[in-house]
């Protein structure tokens, strides 16, 4: 007891205490970490804890529940928002968002996140935009950018045979029923504090159920990019962020 | 005092749904029961229940949509025709993976592709057998008018919570459409908050983890093939325990009866009227008439095959239904099964059943 009282009297950083104790899956250096940091954080901070269902996708965040110590709805690939329409409508009064991946948010679950944003779902929808598909191996997502080596791009993304990178945040921003649409990064201590407050914003919303809030996180997938956790970061400031760039694309709340 | 209407059953599905005290209705139109929807949409429940009806952008995201509210512990239900179901199946199974109860109808119509819009029985395979992936089993309730159309709803989501198992309402475009006169459900309000965290506490994903002390989770994933293995035994101890307790099937003539049809649905409907000719005529025949599709009445058509010289399936399908009285009959029992049926939307009339069966006496 006297021992546990003395460490967190010296403490100057602790894991958030909604995160559990589960052993993480992700990658050294992989943004989801972060990101799932930062929303436990909040859920605590903001007292959510007994008002929040949270929808994890198929991607590497699909043990997302295993993290963060709330209720979870585990989603089949792409269709969270079609699952967080719902829970939103049938709960109105709790915080309901999505954490997606690009494949599965921005390819198979076009529609389901198009449709979800023409409704105006009292939802949050978190997006982990790093152009690729890390859990089945590196493969191109929708996003991945023009010249970009994955594994079904061998010799870059070409786009007369796999098309243009699209952003759906700017597409998000077009929706009327839409209020809150951001694109942040967590490369950074400065970028993970801006990152924060547009996720607690975007909680804000959904509580006091003002319309969709999106908010991109331009992420790295250090494994999936074949780089070091370092090198990722530079090569995502390098090349990510002129194609997908920071700030608020709206802002209505 | 009992409320008696003159309803369309696709009508009579939406006005159960109200008063049995359905939280929500999500759905994608398709004929032949665009009705369901437009009559929800034309009641507006959210002003009187607070129940939730909406119109969704597809069938997947209609069936998604009943994960979360499922998910969420809330009495959700959807209706669609035969190729929306086809869309749905993906979420079946995942609703059948995670255990969430929910109330799925479908009106079907001939297939396969785009097909008809008139009614048909070929979706049996679909959602008796599977249709999506893995290894599970969807309550199948099959009502032949527009009174079970009402009385199934409630039945449906009964059974759906009992068991935590999707539920299904198996009907074709001619229930949908026909009017009969009904006795609709007494009401029942929805359940409130307290009463949904006492009843699906231990596992809806109602947000309240603190409240709770413990979060709740709606998944299907097992990443270790021996906790899924587990997790797949758990789900047949259940599917067993559902053939045991809740098999329903009415029998018509059957005690001395030498020739008998099996038939659900409208089928069913044609084949009573078959069996009346034939008595007329002095022929002992008899139907067996499957109200649960799983779980199917298998010991009941071993059992009358015992005593029967042939069972005729008759099918607004090629053929599908037979396969389970096959091997309800099994190769050792002396008696004959065989398959007649109309279908791609055709039907049957009482006149074409009667020569069938003749034909094998
Ligand atoms: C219906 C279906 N199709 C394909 C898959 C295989 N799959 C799993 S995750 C994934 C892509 C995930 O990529 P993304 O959404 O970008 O998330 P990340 O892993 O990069 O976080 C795919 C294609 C699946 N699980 N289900
Ligand atoms: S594969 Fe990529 S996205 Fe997945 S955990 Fe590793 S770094 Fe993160």
């Amino acid at each position: 007891m006297m021992k546990v009282e003395k460490i967190s009297e010296n403490m100057v950083y602790q894991k958030p205490r909604l995160i559990t104790n589960n052993t993480m899956h992700y990658c050294p250096g992989c943004s989801h970490g972060t990101v799932h940091k930062i929303v436990a954080e909040l859920i605590d901070e903001m007292g959510l804890e007994d008002n929040a269902v949270a929808v994890s996708p198929v991607g590497c965040s699909v043990l997302a529940y295993n993290y963060i110590d709330i209720d979870w709805v585990q989603a089949a690939h792409g269709r969270a928002p079609a699952i967080a329409t719902a829970l939103k409508r049938l709960m109105p009064d709790r915080l309901v968002f999505t954490y997606q991946g690009d494949g599965d948010l921005a390819a198979i679950g076009t529609a389901e996140t198009i449709h979800s944003l023409v409704r105006g779902e009292n939802i949050v929808i978190i997006f982990i935009n790093n152009a690729i598909y890390g859990m089945t191996g590196g493969q191109m997502a929708p996003t991945t950018l023009i010249g970009q080596k994955t594994a079904t791009t061998p010799y870059g993304r070409d786009t007369a045979l796999n098309g243009f990178p699209y952003k759906m945040g700017e597409i998000a921003a077009m929706m009327p029923g839409v209020t809150y649409v951001t694109r942040q990064s967590v490369d950074k201590p400065a970028a993970v504090r801006a990152a924060k407050k547009a996720i607690k914003k975007a909680f804000e919303n959904s509580i006091g159920c003002k319309g969709t809030s999106f908010v991109e996180i331009v992420a790295t997938c250090n494994s999936g990019w074949k780089l070091s956790p370092v090198a990722s970061n530079d090569w995502m400031r390098e090349n990510m962020f002129p194609e997908y760039p920071l700030g608020d694309l709206k802002n209505n709340g | 005092m009992e409320d008696i209407k003159l309803l369309k059953g696709n009508e009579v599905l939406a006005i159960a749904a109200i008063r049995c005290g359905a939280d929500g209705y999500f759905g994608y139109p398709i004929t032949p029961q665009s009705e369901v929807m437009e009559t929800l949409m034309d009641e507006r429940p959210w002003l009187t229940t607070g129940m939730v009806v909406l119109q969704a952008e597809s069938e997947t995201s209609s069936i998604n949509m009943i994960y979360g509210g499922a998910a969420a512990g809330k009495r959700v239900m959807t209706s669609s025709s035969s190729p929306g179901l086809s869309l749905m199946c993906e979420g079946l199974s995942y609703l059948a993976g995670a255990e969430l109860p929910c109330l799925v109808v479908n009106v079907a119509r001939g297939g396969p592709g785009l097909g008809s819009i008139q009614a048909s029985q070929a979706d049996y395979f679909q959602l008796v057998k599977g249709g999506g992936h893995g290894d599970y089993k969807l309550i199948v309730l099959a009502p032949n008018s527009v009174q079970e159309m009402n009385d199934f709803v409630g039945l449906g989501f009964d059974l759906a919570f009992k068991y935590r198992i999707p539920a299904v309402i198996l009907t074709d475009g001619i229930i949908g459409q026909m009017m009969e006169k009904v006795t609709l459900s007494p009401e029942r309000p929805r359940r409130t908050e307290e009463e949904l965290a006492k009843e699906c506490g231990d596992w809806a994903t109602t947000g309240r983890k603190a409240s709770r002390g413990k979060a709740n989770l709606a998944n299907s994933l097992f990443l270790d093939s021996v906790d899924l293995e587990q997790h797949n035994l758990h789900l047949q101890k259940k599917y067993r325990e559902i053939e045991k307790n809740e098999v329903l099937c009415e029998q018509i003539q059957v005690e001395d009866a030498e020739y008998i049809m099996v038939a659900y649905g409208t089928s069913s409907r044609i084949c009573m009227k078959v069996v009346e000719d034939m008595r007329k005529e002095g022929h002992k025949v008899g139907l067996i008439r499957p109200i649960t599709l799983f779980p199917f009445p298998t010991e009941i058509i071993a059992k009358a095959a015992e005593h029967s010289k042939v069972i005729l399936s008759v099918e607004m399908s090629a053929g599908q239904m037979v396969e389970d009285v096959r091997l309800a009959v099994g190769c050792a029992c002396k008696c004959r099964v065989e398959h007649f049926g109309r279908f791609g939307g055709v039907v049957h009339s009482p006149a074409e059943v009667y020569e069938a069966l003749k034909a094998l006496m």
